[in-house]
């Protein structure tokens, strides 16, 4: 199907999208880098000059960067842990057929669709609240002392937060790579004596792999940028104990205009991105080869 | 599988399935409530909830007080706005990966996704600069472009994986038929790949109105969508949970909605392919 | 009109070559049969005919102009593909209808088209369903009914009849060499069937990787195939290939005899052997015998010929139909 002709008409279709992408990508980052190597402080007009590492150098010695990188690490594998075991589990009980399944299909779902500012708000003060919380009333109603999230668990609210969010798409994706299981395949293990625990750890599991891989690194994409639920819940506190890294970089540049230093951090926060990405392209790569 | 279930089964897992369903879906549920009590009904100790006496006054208030539907109008706007961009530049961007593959298709796709892995934040400073210098700080149009850019991968791989499933023979018919190039694709790769643009439309109008980064960080009063509207209740000063509510609940019901016709497709679209 | 002349045509894709460089003369009204092992190059020698693939090498003529670089459609050829490529989205009549409004006729005269070609085609109850409706035969047909209203110089088939089953298959050969004497236009017909090579052609192109081995009639390919390939291409069930000592004997290194071209007999003739697997047709009866020295021969011989497995049996190849071939395969 490929004439000069075609394939001619084909690299014209093709290159606004590539133009601009391309442009889109390397603009931003070639300045990015520009503005690192830079004393750039929006703050202090007309002092901008070249003054090499010393960015990164500041960024990465900075404690809060430690504290913004470990941050980051807690929360996106904690997330991680809570949505792959709960999207498994959920996905088996899915996958059942039982009365209204579709229905409850579509709540499991729901969250997914919430806009983050709207669930991290609701999180915060309809269900998290220290004194009117529905937590709270739950806690008190058992006799226990109820919990005041933000102040003594900040990051593990946080977590739960974005858990509920992304809880959804786990199991979205789970259980659709569960119902690819060949029945037959199923049927023959039982035929060979495979009871339902070994089943799940000989056939379900190693045909889930795949599909666990991809849930883990598409989340950790989103996941290692979260920002909108920081800022609506704790704005990084108490202290910087739910700073990450995408919201220190923030503060250095929105809130105390150090284009500079944010820029150094951006290039970071590339880079570990780059880490995840690596191993997320190679895997969807294999695929298109079929 | 072809096997009877037993109903004491079917009902054990009735039971599991929907209390886990409630569970999740509650906080929906709950921002739902709220959002026709009053004030004073809202932070009630013991909760109410069912009985309660239900008011649409906070849906009023949202409105008359904050100019509720400029910011609707705002993420209709942007969300439709940059999708329909998007799809102008991808439909002939994955016509041409699809029907006319070279060596270098799969390194143009790969290149293009890994845009998307870029992290905001690593181009958070010159975007905004640039946006300052150019004036498009809390314009539509700003965000309209920056979220074109962001999606245009998912829309270009979506489509791509959609027309792959064309076969190439049809659109040869075509050419022997003596269709052009235009009408080739006006003709019959368009009413083919419908469906999949369609659902491809779909879900990045859901990305495109729940993105919250950018609208929240290039905005202010004027083109501030309803992401960053909601974000303004976060302030300290009074909870006003029932108001919080009746707005939240206006944001997300119309992507809810939207977001459980497309299910099917979603799956595909978000892992790019990967799981179908 | 529709003479279509291959001169030194060649196709390459990177370094392999698929197809070396063929010379190919088509006339007007010619039913031509492509016809060989897949992967011989056949489909993509009949799309560079169509325009659908570029030409490495070498130039394609249509009705004594030039055509080798046309775009498909200003090359006056209709095609029939193996899928049929039906517009799913689209009636029978918008699919039949489709050429004739690219083509941007009017829309009276359209109609009269396409239903003049739908009564040809018996499809005149059906232009209101969509492809989908329809079974494969009928899809076939509203194939064939869009490449004819654009009344093209000729006819390309890409293998249209290998998803049907086999009754089917044999009502749409009728129908195909029904239009063709209806028609009377060029048509191009690729298959890796060789009946259906035998059975519609004019003339018959043998193709092996890529290189013509023979064209002819198919009774000239029958009976006097020019190399071993051809031997063993054309005629069903194969020829019998002999080589060693009973081809030498003859002076050849492959010595071919056809199956019907076999007398049997349970007493006496010039080969001796057993009976292995018998096939009954009903109409013809195949017999798979172990000569001894020779090996493998199949026979053909009719319908109430009965023998057991094991039995010994005689066998009488005809002298005046020994076909002998050299050591380069080619006849002697």
């Amino acid at each position: 199907m490929a004439t000069l002709q075609t394939r001619a008409t084909a690299r014209i279709m093709m290159s606004p999208a590539v133009i601009l992408l391309f442009l889109w990508m390397i603009v931003p980052l070639v300045m990015t880098l520009y503005f690192s190597f830079l004393r750039y402080n929006l703050l202090m007009p007309g002092t901008e000059e070249y003054i090499g590492f010393l960015n990164y150098q500041y960024f990465l010695t900075d404690p809060a960067f430690f504290t913004a990188l470990a941050n980051t690490l807690i929360l996106v594998g904690g997330t991680l842990l809570i949505t792959v075991i709960g999207g498994i589990l959920l996905a088996l009980v899915l996958d059942q057929p039982f009365f209204g399944q579709g229905i409850v299909r579509l709540l499991v779902i729901a969250p997914f669709f919430v806009m983050p500012t709207v669930s991290a708000l609701v999180w915060k003060n309809m269900l998290m609240h220290p004194v009117n919380g529905l937590f709270a009333w739950i806690a008190r109603l058992f006799g226990f002392q109820p919990i005041d999230w933000f102040a003594q668990m900040p990051l593990f609210s946080i977590i739960l937060i974005v858990a509920w969010q992304w809880l959804p798409f786990a199991t979205l994706i789970l259980l659709t790579a569960l119902q690819s299981l060949d029945g037959e395949q199923k049927e023959a293990a039982e035929m060979d004596g495979a009871g339902a625990i070994s089943r799940f750890i000989y056939l379900v599991l190693p045909h889930l792999s795949r599909a666990i891989t991809v849930v883990i690194l598409i989340q950790t994409i989103f996941l290692l940028s979260v920002f909108a639920e920081i800022l609506v819940t704790t704005n990084g506190g108490p202290g910087i104990q739910t700073t990450n890294i995408t919201y220190l970089i923030y503060m250095q540049a929105l809130l105390q205009f150090d284009v500079g230093g944010a820029s150094a951090g951006g290039i970071v926060a590339v880079v570990l991105a780059n880490i995840v990405a690596f191993f997320l392209i190679r895997l969807i790569g294999k695929n298109l080869e079929r | 599988m072809a096997r009877a279930t037993t109903t004491r089964s079917k009902v054990i897992f009735t039971v599991i399935g929907w209390t886990i369903g409630f569970l999740i879906f509650f906080p929906i549920l709950w921002t739902f409530l709220t959002s026709f009590k009053s004030e004073g009904a809202a932070v009630a100790t013991p909760p109410q909830f069912l009985f309660f006496d239900w008011t649409l006054e906070n849906y009023r208030e949202v409105q008359s007080r904050s100019d509720y539907f400029k910011h609707f109008t705002n993420s209709v706007v942007i969300s439709v706005g940059s999708t329909l961009i998007g799809l102008a530049l991808a439909i002939p961007a994955a016509w041409a990966m699809a029907f006319s593959p070279t060596k270098r298709t799969k390194d143009i796709l790969m290149w293009m996704l890994s845009t998307k892995m870029m992290p905001a934040v690593g181009v958070l400073v010159p975007l905004y600069l640039i946006f300052r210098d150019w004036g498009l700080l809390d314009t539509r149009l700003g965000l309209v472009a920056v979220l074109t850019m962001i999606n245009l991968p998912i829309i270009v791989w979506m489509l791509y994986t959609y027309f792959k499933e064309i076969p190439g023979e049809i659109l040869e018919a075509a050419r022997m038929d003596g269709a052009s190039l235009m009408k080739e694709i006006v003709y019959v790769l368009t009413p083919m790949a419908v469906p999949g643009i369609a659902s491809t439309m779909l879900l990045n109008i859901i990305l495109a109105w729940n993105e919250a980064f950018w609208t929240l960080n290039l905005t202010a009063a004027n083109a501030a969508p309803l992401t960053a509207f909601i974000a303004s209740y976060s302030s300290p000063e009074g909870l006003f949970w029932a108001k919080l509510s009746a707005a939240s609940t206006m944001a997300i019901a119309p992507i809810l909605i939207m977001g459980w016709f497309s299910q099917k497709q979603l799956v595909r679209g978000l892992t790019f392919g990967a799981v179908k | 009109m529709g003479s279509i002349t291959l001169e030194k045509v060649s196709k390459s894709f990177g370094t392999t070559s698929v197809i070396p460089e063929i010379d190919l003369e088509i006339n007007d009204g010619e039913f031509v049969v492509f016809v060989g092992p897949s992967g011989c190059g056949k489909s993509t020698l009949l799309r560079m005919i169509a325009g659908l693939e570029d030409l490495s090498g070498g130039r394609i003529i249509i009705d004594g102009k030039d055509m080798s670089s046309e775009a498909p459609a200003k090359r006056g050829l209709s095609m029939v593909f193996q899928s049929y490529a039906l517009y799913p989205h689209m009636t029978v009549y918008g699919n039949i209808a489709f050429p004739l409004k690219m083509d941007g006729q009017e829309k009276s005269a359209i109609d009269k088209k396409v239903k003049d070609a739908a009564h040809i085609l018996n499809l005149t109850n059906y232009l209101d369903r969509r492809p989908g409706q329809l079974s494969g035969g009928q899809r076939q047909r509203v194939a064939i009914g869009r490449a004819i209203v654009r009344q093209p110089k000729a006819f390309l088939f890409d293998e249209p009849l290998s998803n049907l089953d086999a009754a089917l298959r044999g009502n749409m050969r009728l129908e195909i060499s029904d239009l063709h004497h209806q028609l009377k236009t060029t048509m191009i017909y690729v298959t890796h069937d060789q009946v259906e090579a035998m059975t519609m052609a004019d003339k018959i192109v043998v193709l092996n990787a890529g290189r013509i081995e023979q064209v002819g009639s198919p009774m000239e390919l029958y009976r006097s195939p020019k190399n071993v390939f051809v031997a063993g291409f054309i005629g069903s069930p194969r020829m019998n290939l002999i080589e060693g000592a009973e081809a030498a004997k003859h002076n050849a290194t492959t010595l071919g005899v056809r199956p019907e071209h076999i007398r049997i007999s349970a007493t006496e003739g010039a080969w001796t052997g057993k009976v292995g697997v018998t096939e009954h047709l009903g109409s013809d009866t195949f017999i798979h015998t172990q000569v001894d020295g020779i090996g493998q021969v199949t026979v053909r011989t009719d319908g109430d010929f009965d023998t057991k497995h094991g039995q010994p049996i005689f066998l009488t190849p005809d002298p005046a139909r020994l076909h002998r071939f050299g050591a380069d395969g080619q006849v002697i």
